[in-house]
């Protein structure tokens, strides 16, 4: 079988394609995180008006159709649309900008529901030990860390398997947006269901791969008591 | 040096649930040295007069005062609770991590942090996650995490309630050094002998007001009530 | 985590910059194969990496007149027009062309495999009331096939369910027809090329009409001066040139030719 062949043999192509997978997930990951762990402690340990709607509006976000986000990416980055001088659309950066705003409502939204639930636990403490509203933020954000990386991985996990986004701002050019995901779309559009097959076993193996790795190197921490 | 942040006044004080009424009107004046016990029946409002002294509950009603501005006041304050939390951490790394918070170095942080566990007496467990103590072990973590920043005054909420005998007098061995030391220690209790032990002062409560306050030498030689009379001879009162 | 994401940044080959010219083709095109033969060619010749869009004419020309890329391969000559009259290209240049099919089921229930002619056969279709599955999505081939709908006098908004609008590539629209063994007009490229053809058979094929002329679009640098007018008129050189004419008219998929380059110098 082809697809079988590709991964056997370690094809070139495959493995540039898988990697730049990895590449705009992971960064958009990375960004997402250091973006919607913060914001979600903040809104977690702060009390002002709005704050429930504010939460609900994330929470919704969270449900964005990334179809929809693809087009809005789209609109901004032509050449046409308003960051249209940057040039950004079609390649990388484009599609790890239309990820970051899938994955940011998920991984702060999850990241909230965690750390109001260590922060009512903690909240006499670090009361009593007078820390300012950043200390209570890194504190939560540390001790919350297990609990937080699955809201990463899953973060992870919406991003390297979606495809309407950024098959839209990427537009899956050979060599320079063709990530896992869109080839997968080609090679159906193609009709080579074996070769999208194949891919697809390579993305959910990648996605199992990084899953396993990073709870391993959790668990380097022992115990599941922490 | 330090600016003291005592004497601590407290006048005409309440602490109220929506309608119910948790503490009050409390009057009362922490200065000088010494321990003071506060003692009473179960829901009298120990645990409410030493969160209200802590800041940790406003008074809906009344005033409450330091010597210093309430923020600087907080800063000299310690407080074990009557159920610890525990952190995600291990146990050296929960008593150092006031000091973190103060900017201490890591390094001077977990050497003066694994000086005052063995001062507990959880020397051997300084590695283990906080999580896994047991209750007493717990007790004895949140003294020396109250304890490490070296307060002006110290609240305990029944610290030795969990504590067995040999524990219960290596810590009223550790509170008489941190008196003598000149930190004043505000100590809720059930624990009469312990009481007798210890206190400079005595508080009692009854049904969230201030019963009979005055030197413990006197409280305990005979109550000026019949309800502090009875709370001593172990009966039920309220 | 960040010493992984700069190892993974590190693996990837940096994006020349330089001499980079973005193409927006359409699917057929590409299906056909014939742009992994063309494109190393033209990076050799010219020292242009052309970066190809996949995508349907209609967007293909959106994407132009977006500036989004810089010259634009298609077909479908009445919308090529209208690009070239509002001025978002300066010109259009005929480059080759290839030629639609019919396809549908084996048996061919509407007996098209005997029509006189592109028209005929979808007449015939219409009469015999056997599913006709249509791109409907505005592309060159959907052009093509309203074109051939209303040449045989017929217009499909009438013709019920059994007209099946779906609104995809070809690919995807061709997917949709071997799952539903129904009729359907596609290039000859797609199909040669298609993996999952079912039950489903090349039916007819031949009339001029079914022709399919593919054109070169620069996309005007007056209205988007980002444009490397040079490249693209390098580019356009090298495929009205001899050496895309032999390899256009050489290539050969499952031993058929395909295109026959007809760019006039
Ligand atoms: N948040 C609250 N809402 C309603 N009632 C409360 C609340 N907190 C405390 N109470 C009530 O106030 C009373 C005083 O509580 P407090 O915890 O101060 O008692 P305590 O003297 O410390 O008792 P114990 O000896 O059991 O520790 C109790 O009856 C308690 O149920
Ligand atoms: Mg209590």
């Amino acid at each position: 079988m082809q697809a079988a062949w590709l991964i056997l043999t370690l094809d070139a192509e495959l493995i540039e394609i898988t990697l730049r997978s990895l590449q705009v997930t992971v960064t958009a990951v990375v960004i997402s995180a250091a973006i919607g762990l913060p914001l979600g402690a903040w809104l977690a340990v702060n009390r002002f008006a709005f704050r429930r709607h504010v939460i609900a509006v994330l929470n919704a976000l969270m449900g964005l159709p990334p179809v929809v986000v693809g087009l809005i990416v789209y609109v901004m980055l032509s050449r046409s649309g308003p960051f249209g001088v940057f040039g950004l659309l079609f390649t990388p950066t484009a599609m790890i900008i239309a990820q970051i705003i899938i994955v940011t409502p998920l991984i702060a939204s999850i990241a909230h529901q965690v750390i109001r639930d260590l922060w009512s636990e903690y909240h006499d403490l670090l009361i009593s030990l007078n820390t300012t509203k950043t200390q209570r933020i890194k504190t939560l954000l540390w001790d919350g860390r297990r609990a937080l990386l699955t809201a990463c991985l899953a973060g992870f996990g919406r991003g390297i398997g979606e495809v309407g986004a950024i098959m839209i701002v990427g537009g899956n050019i050979d060599n320079v947006t063709r990530v896992l995901t869109t080839a997968i779309a080609l090679e159906t559009g193609k009709g080579n269901f074996a070769l999208a097959l194949g891919l697809g076993f390579v993305l959910i193996g990648l996605a199992i791969a990084v899953n396993v790795l990073i709870h391993n190197l959790s668990r380097t921490e022992r115990s599941s008591q922490w | 040096m330090v600016t003291p942040i005592l004497p601590l006044r407290i006048e005409g004080a309440h602490v109220r649930r929506k309608s119910l009424r948790l503490i009050g009107p409390v009057d009362l004046e922490i200065a000088g040295t010494g321990l003071t016990i506060v003692m009473g029946p179960n829901g009298s409002g120990k645990t409410s007069l030493l969160r209200l002294m802590h800041g940790l509950e406003r008074a809906d009603e009344g005033r409450l005062e330091w010597a210093v501005p309430e923020v600087e006041a907080r800063a000299a304050q310690g407080y074990v609770f009557q159920r610890p939390t525990m952190m995600r951490r291990s146990v050296i790394d929960s008593i150092a991590y006031p000091l973190l918070l103060r900017g201490v170095s890591r390094r001077d942080a977990a050497t003066q942090a694994q000086n005052w566990a063995e001062r507990v007496g959880l020397g051997d467990a300084v590695a283990r996650p906080a999580r896994v103590l047991s209750g007493g072990e717990r007790q004895k973590l949140a003294l020396a995490r109250a304890l490490i920043r070296a307060p002006q005054i110290l609240f305990l909420d029944e610290p030795c309630a969990n504590l067995d005998g040999a524990a219960t007098r290596e810590i009223e061995a550790l509170l008489r050094d941190v008196v003598a030391g000149g930190t004043r220690v505000i100590m809720a209790t059930h624990d009469i002998g312990q009481a007798r032990r210890l206190a400079n002062e005595v508080v009692f409560l009854l049904n969230g007001h201030l019963h009979e306050t005055g030197p413990a030498d006197a409280f305990f030689a005979g109550p000026a009530t019949p309800e502090a009379a009875g709370f001593l001879g172990g009966q039920i009162v309220d | 985590m960040r010493n992984l994401a700069i190892f993974l940044f590190s693996l990837l080959p940096a994006v020349a910059m330089a001499d980079t010219l973005r193409m927006a083709v359409t699917t057929s095109f590409h299906n056909s194969g014939l742009s992994d033969i063309l494109l190393p060619a033209v990076e050799e010749d010219t020292g242009i990496t052309v970066q190809l869009l996949v995508v349907g004419t209609g967007q293909a020309l959106r994407l132009g007149r977006a500036g989004d890329v810089d010259a634009v391969l298609v077909h479908a000559r009445a919308a090529e027009e209208a690009f070239v009259g509002t001025g978002h290209a300066t010109h259009r240049r005929e480059i080759m062309y290839n030629d639609f099919v019919l396809i549908g089921p084996a048996e061919d229930p509407a007996d098209i495999a005997g029509a006189e002619s592109a028209a005929d056969a979808l007449r015939r279709i219409a009469t015999s009331g056997a599913v006709f599955v249509s791109r409907g999505d505005e592309s060159g081939t959907h052009q093509k096939e309203l074109e051939l709908w209303f040449a045989a006098g017929l217009a499909p908004d009438g013709f019920g369910p059994a007209y099946r609008s779906v609104g995809a590539g070809m690919g995807a629209t061709l997917n949709t027809a071997s799952g539903m063994n129904a009729y359907l007009l596609a290039d000859r490229a797609s199909w040669l090329n298609f993996g999952n053809k079912g039950d489903l058979a090349l039916l007819y094929a031949g009339d001029p009409a079914l022709f399919n002329q593919y054109a070169y679009l620069p996309v005007n640098p007056a209205r988007h001066p980002h444009v490397p007018a040079d490249l693209t008129e390098r580019l356009e050189n090298w495929l009205a040139g001899p050496r895309a004419k032999t390899l256009i008219d050489g290539y050969m998929l499952n031993g058929e030719p395909l295109f026959t380059h007809n760019a006039r110098n």
